[in-house]
């Protein structure tokens, strides 16, 4: 094991940051042996003093890693993850940098997909249960949760190529839909051949699925006193009192798992004999880019991408699906229109100004969310001018929040929160609530939950999870992205 | 049952510590927590149908991972729950064999209790020793 460089500890890291901004603080590059730049941490300093000492270790060493350019970064939800902590981004150099499973996630292009409707409150309170459970049985959540889309091997590579664009042409969703998911649904470069036979086989099935986990589809309503910026709601379609919302959170599901455990296993024993490569934790298992192991990962994780993007596309045409039945109206005319689709767990190659010049970046976000200022050319033509919409799930229990992207957030390369982050581990959780008797709370305020597993459903409590108004506070703060409307959930399906 | 539940696991995941008098032994406990981490009553899995594997890694440790691997694979790919029956490890070739027959049935959601969908065996804390005549594996997975 590559274990050379000797560790400080993260009780030891975290006296060393320095605060440097607003919400904004940095560990400076001497504070560890081999740190290349220094390691940013955005939080209040009530949010940095609950980050575990393990988000310390890992932002630090992730800023130790070839190629790495400005800074190591660690978004207010920040937790511990495996090499990257959850939270964490690193933009790197793609000529002399390193493409990091472990910056991604086994999740790839895990992400959130909201949508509208021109229903409010009033008119869907007594179908609440009657929705919820359709939902349940529509899209399958759950261990080995398998969809009710059936596709052959042929199919499966087609749509790791072409993700949710495969789904719109195959009648799952509008052409619309499309414009507003990040790369338009489908980023080019994906190669199936670069992914084993165990990971398609794992993912050929869950197209469709929600998995388990924090994973999750909510009903949720805004509350008129929760839109803190009308003229961006409104250009998103959050326009009336009390309107009623679809939220998801899923991935690419055993596709994506797999593909990231294949490509660890690969770089692990190579990464020292073979490039030269000496860092501190094997969950950073890393390539250099440009060679063909890391253009073969590249390649394989835009697989994951697409996979996921088609698995949140055919889910949002379940959602469409359910919503005709039970109101006997067809999706458009209730008004089903896609507001955005976020990745959370990806590496893409972006453009971004450093010292007056454009340069093209590897920029890996893990549990963190692109969010692009207004006018940039990647954001759809709808929101061009207020930025790109910015979705951040809360817990079941506590609300989510829809967000826009910000000049100010040049310093982060366009990075921001995307959760509100666990505070509590799942075994303790465990301990602390009960499934059934949370089920009954939530029901009491008005919150009717599905879900497959009472020990899941505890682990998942809000009681476990930061205060998500404090995340979004953060962001705020440190000019990272500014809040358009807060959300209420009212009906909750979790894996 | 040997094998018990790191109380120190990371956050948003779990792990556990197997044990067993062979390394086959530990193995076979591993695999057993696995499946005690995917459904609450592993017990209530019948063993109606048999699948077979053969995994290989030049390291002991990731030996373990591509063996725990297969039965997430089996858990998606054909929505079975499986549990060890055998294990056979081939140390003194390269790359490390292990040889698995598992049994189990379909995820069958009225009987089995399930828990959390294991999405990745990480390499976090992962370790493969032997201690005091005991073979023990830590191991944390991703949930």
């Amino acid at each position: 094991m590559a274990m050379a460089v000797p560790a400080v500890k993260g009780s030891e890291l975290r006296k060393k940051c320095v605060q440097v901004g607003p919400a904004t603080w940095e560990i400076p590059p001497d504070a560890k042996p081999g740190m290349r730049v220094p390691a940013r941490i955005y939080a209040t300093p009530e949010l940095l003093a609950q980050m575990d000492d393990g988000v310390f270790e890992q932002v630090t060493n992730v800023a130790m890693l070839p190629g790495i350019v400005e800074r190591a970064f660690c978004m207010p939800d920040g937790h511990w993850g495996y090499g990257f902590p959850i939270g964490g981004m690193a933009a790197m150099d793609p000529d002399h940098g390193v493409i990091s499973p472990g910056g991604i996630g086994f999740d790839i292009n895990c992400g959130m997909r909201l949508v509208r409707t021109n229903l409010v409150y009033d008119e869907i309170r007594e179908h609440i249960r009657t929705l919820v459970d359709a939902l349940y049985r529509k899209v399958p959540a759950g261990v080995g949760a398998h969809g009710l889309l059936k596709l052959t091997d042929e199919e499966f590579a087609e749509v790791a190529v072409q993700g949710a664009r495969w789904c719109v042409a195959h009648g799952y969703g509008w052409p619309e839909d499309l414009e507003r998911t990040e790369e338009g649904g489908a980023i080019p470069g994906a190669d199936p051949s670069k992914v084993s036979r165990r990971a398609l086989e794992r993912g050929r099935t869950q197209v469709g699925t929600l998995g388990s986990g924090n994973h999750y589809l909510e009903i949720q309503i805004v509350k008129p006193e929760h839109v803190f910026d009308p003229a961006a709601a409104e250009v998103m379609g959050i326009n009336r009192p009390y309107q009623v919302v679809i939220m998801f959170h899923c991935g690419s599901r055993g596709f994506g798992h797999q593909i990231a455990s294949d490509y660890v296993q690969q770089f692990a024993p190579l990464m020292e004999k073979k490039w030269g490569i000496v860092l501190p934790d094997r969950d950073l298992a890393c390539a250099p880019f440009r060679s063909p192991e890391g253009q073969a990962y590249f390649a394989a994780m835009k697989c994951g991408i697409n996979m996921s993007f088609a698995n949140r596309q055919v889910i949002l045409h379940r959602v469409r699906e359910v919503f005709s039945e039970v109101f006997h109206r067809d999706a458009r005319e209730l008004g089903l229109e896609m507001v955005y689709d976020v990745c959370h767990n990806t590496a893409k190659l972006e453009e971004h100004e450093i010292a007056g010049q454009r340069r093209k970046l590897l920029v890996h976000r893990k549990g963190a969310t692109r969010a692009f200022a207004p006018g940039m050319p990647d954001v759809p033509a709808a929101y061009r001018e207020i930025g790109q919409p910015v979705i951040i799930g809360g817990s079941m229990e506590t609300g989510s929040y829809l967000l826009r992207g910000v000049p100010t957030g040049k310093e982060s390369f366009f990075t921001t929160a995307h959760g509100s982050g666990r505070t509590m581990s799942r075994h303790a959780a465990k301990k602390q609530f009960r499934g059934k008797e949370l089920e009954q709370q939530l029901a009491a305020r008005g919150i009717y939950v599905r879900s497959v597993s009472y020990g899941g459903l505890a682990e998942e409590a809000g009681a476990a999870y930061k205060n998500i108004d404090a995340v979004v506070a953060a962001t705020t703060e440190a000019g990272l992205s500014l809040p358009v409307v807060r959300f209420t959930p009212v009906g909750n399906v979790k894996g | 049952m040997p094998f018990r539940w790191l109380e120190d696991a990371p956050l948003s995941d779990a792990g556990f510590e197997a044990w067993g008098p062979t390394l086959e032994e530990c193995f076979r406990s591993a695999g057993d927590a696995l499946l005690a981490l995917m459904v609450a009553n592993p017990e209530a899995v019948q063993p109606r149908e048999e699948r077979s594997f053969t995994v290989e890694h030049s390291e002991l440790e990731l030996l373990l991972v591509r063996f725990l691997e297969e039965i997430l694979y089996y858990k998606d790919a054909e929505q079975l729950l499986l549990r060890v029956k055998q294990c056979s490890l081939s140390l003194d070739v390269h790359p490390l064999r292990a040889t698995a027959q598992l049994c189990g049935e379909k995820i069958d959601r009225h009987r089995h209790w399930l828990s959390a969908d294991v999405k990745a065996v990480t390499l976090h804390r992962l370790s493969v020793r032997k201690e005091e005549e005991q073979w023990r594996a830590t191991v944390v997975v991703d949930i």
